[in-house]
């Protein structure tokens, strides 16, 4: 028992991983569909959304804080790209650039809320969080943009490739991956990625060994904005529409990602690619459940329970003995 | 609401001539009203009324707000547009009654989220507001003084019947994409429960969705045999129809017969159909919004019924600003507990035995 628990502790994306196996196993069993090409393509089709928004959210727990804005963020960044070129007639490249750009800028924003301000990221978040609502609603009058309105790179993600019914993958499902590949990086193998970690261990002592936390702080906050930004142009492709209506529960979906993923909420320490396991195992239960003909009802049950045991055994996890 | 089995055509032209009626009535009692505010100060006070819609980005609620906006000057009306952050956030709404009253506007006009805000709308009407449902009839009817709606119900039969006619026979496997399926709201029941009672199913508890038989037989045109495979909540939206096509399509890829909550999930329903290469599947869908009319144009949907929530809105506030200013109050439409702002049915395959109208007529009056 001490063994695993010291193993799981060095390791701390290996818990998610055995709970993915586990989850995609029981619904393997429970319905055959599950594991065939065609619905490992939709699981991963319907996960790569919130895997996306769950980068930016791992890089921001892991410095102790808490994005509450990012499916504001999202929709604002999606809103400006289809209106600017279905209503303003702007070619496609530069609406999305635009478009990522006033994502970058929203995290920016947060970012120098957090750092100059000194205000905690939560209560930063939640304000900014309406307040980009309020803009994406107020700039694209509220109403939802069509596919066939916006040029086709806008709608390229939602493209795929491979045989239909069998593993058909999206170019939004590639961006992501991509996404994960250079964040995991840069957190893993890069002087900033020690920094990230560092100052969510501890800011202080961050301070005082030479990493300049704050200006860490505030890329950390860009970055994610960048990532928000990349989402948002996925989720066109996705939704097959620029909708303000979109990722309703973006917020809490990122977060219980983040967590069921092995990160810990008070900083300094997880990995990015717990996130991604933490998403998919989420969206496992919600996909598996529906096969089965569950109710959505206890699909949100099964979500909570899965954030509950996951803490615990995060916290049984932190408890050994070194 | 009860199920009625009469013909469609005659329920249509008899909900849209009692329309008529009391339209004319209203408008009427509104100019009454107005003739003698020229001559003294009463009719020349500023009415307050609330508008409080579920959100304030379907386009639905957007063309509610806009077209009621336009009208709240040209009635001396003071308007306040306040809607939930997003469907199911009855908290929202209730704060916005709260505000109503502590304003003291005359009268509310609501599309009530759930019966979570009956006890909110019960203590403006005590307080003397005069309270109109808008579109969602709540639950019980008499909760608010009336209802200005489509007749959901009605819509759903429209649909209903057009696919069974449409199916000629074939057998139907069908996907049912609702607004929610942890929350039970009266839209949500009626469109879904008249699409199977148009396609002549029996429906069982025809106030609760998912619990008819999952296969037998279907009455509607030619009659056949059917499966239903799935019923899914979409939330309303592009994202959510999509998941939930997904999701149905995994249990049973023949699906050949999608009934949508509204476009935004037709749309999103479609994406996913022609993700997984289902090119011949018959979706309906309810609102006739305009993108949703150009999207039975270009054959995404098959059929919708098309809503008119600029009328209700426009005549729900000029039936306050009547009543404040000491008009009659309107009543419902006959054989209805609500005032029936009418249904047509759109698309440019029309099926035997069901009145529609083409896009192109459709495309004239549509809102959003």
């Amino acid at each position: 028992m001490q063994r695993l628990q010291g193993l799981l502790h060095s390791f701390p994306w290996l818990s998610p991983l055995i709970l993915f196996v586990v989850t995609f196993a029981f619904f393997s069993i429970l319905n055959p569909r599950f594991a065939e090409p065609g619905g490992i393509s939709i699981l991963i089709q319907q996960t790569a959304i919130v895997a996306a928004l769950g980068i930016g959210q791992t890089l921001i727990i892991l410095t102790a804080g808490i994005d509450l804005s990012v499916g504001a963020i999202t929709i604002l960044a999606m809103m400006i790209m289809a209106t600017l070129a279905a209503n303003n007639g702007v070619p496609g490249l530069l609406a999305l650039l635009i478009g990522i750009a006033m994502a970058v800028a929203a995290g920016f924003l947060n970012g120098i809320l957090v750092t100059k301000v000194n205000l905690p990221p939560f209560i930063v978040t939640l304000g900014t969080l309406s307040i980009f609502t309020a803009i994406a609603l107020l700039y694209s009058g509220g109403s939802s943009i069509q596919q066939d309105k916006l040029p086709r790179l806008l709608n390229f993600l939602g493209e795929g490739f491979g045989p239909r019914g069998g593993l058909r993958l999206t170019w939004g499902v590639v961006l992501v991956v991509i996404l994960y590949l250079i964040v995991g990086f840069a957190l893993g193998q890069t002087a900033w990625g020690r920094h990230v970690y560092a100052v969510g261990d501890d800011p202080e002592s961050a301070r005082l060994s030479g990493v300049a936390s704050k200006r860490v702080l505030l890329s950390v906050y860009t970055v994610a904005g960048l990532i928000y930004g990349f989402a948002a142009w996925a989720l066109i492709g996705r939704a097959g529409a620029a909708t303000p209506n979109a990722i309703t529960d973006a917020n809490l979906a990122s977060i219980t990602a983040v967590v069921i993923g092995g990160t810990s909420l008070f900083g300094g320490r997880g990995r990015l690619i717990g996130t991604l396991l933490g998403a998919l195992i989420v969206q496992s239960f919600s996909f598996g459940l529906s096969l089965a003909g569950v109710n959505q009802q206890w699909r949100l049950l099964a979500t909570g329970v899965l954030v509950l045991v996951a803490v615990t055994v995060d916290q049984w996890i932190r408890k050994v003995k070194s | 609401m009860h199920i009625r089995h009469v013909s469609s055509s005659r329920t249509v032209r008899r909900a849209l001539a009692s329309a008529g009626i009391v339209g004319l009535a209203l408008g009427a009692a509104a100019c009454g009203s107005s003739d003698s505010g020229s001559g003294s100060s009463g009719g020349t006070d500023k009415i307050g009324v609330a508008l409080i819609t579920k959100d304030s980005s379907n386009p639905f609620f957007v063309a509610m707000q806009n077209g009621a906006k336009a009208d709240a000057a040209k009635q001396n009306v003071n308007l306040t547009v306040a809607s939930g952050k997003q469907e199911g956030d009855d908290q929202g709404q209730i704060t916005a009654i709260e505000d109503a009253i502590a304003r003291g506007d005359k009268g509310i006009l609501i599309t009530p989220m759930s019966t979570g805000v009956n006890a909110a709308i019960k203590k403006a009407r005590d307080a003397g507001l005069y309270v109109i449902a808008l579109d969602t009839p709540p639950d019980p009817a008499n909760t608010v003084d009336i209802t200005f709606a489509t007749d959901n119900r009605l819509a759903g039969q429209l649909i209903g019947k057009w696919a069974a006619s449409t199916l000629d026979g074939k057998p139907a496997t069908i996907a049912m994409l609702d607004l929610f399926n942890d929350k039970i709201v009266s839209v949500d029941y009626n469109r879904d429960q008249g699409f199977l009672e148009g396609m002549g199913i029996d429906v069982a508890d025809g106030k609760k969705n998912g619990d008819e038989a999952k296969t037998g037989k279907y009455t509607g045109g030619k009659g056949g045999d059917y499966t239903i495979v799935c019923n899914e909540p979409s939330n309303g939206a592009e994202d959510g129809g999509r998941t939930a096509m997904e999701n149905c399509l995994s249990k049973n890829p023949k699906i050949n017969v999608v009934y949508t909550i509204n476009e935004p999930a037709a749309v999103g329903a479609s994406t996913a159909l022609k993700a997984a290469g289902v090119n011949d599947a018959i979706v309906v869908s309810i609102d006739g919004g305009c993108a949703g009319v150009k999207a039975v144009k270009d054959g995404t949907i098959g059929a919708t019924a098309q809503q008119y929530p600029l009328k209700m809105a426009t005549m729900g506030m000029e039936a306050i600003a009547s009543i404040a200013r000491g008009g009659t109050k309107p009543t419902t439409s006959e054989g209805l507990d609500f005032f029936n702002t009418g249904v047509a049915l759109v698309t440019d395959k029309p099926a035997a035995g069901v009145d529609s109208i083409t896009t192109d007529a459709a495309s004239k009056i549509c809102w959003g």
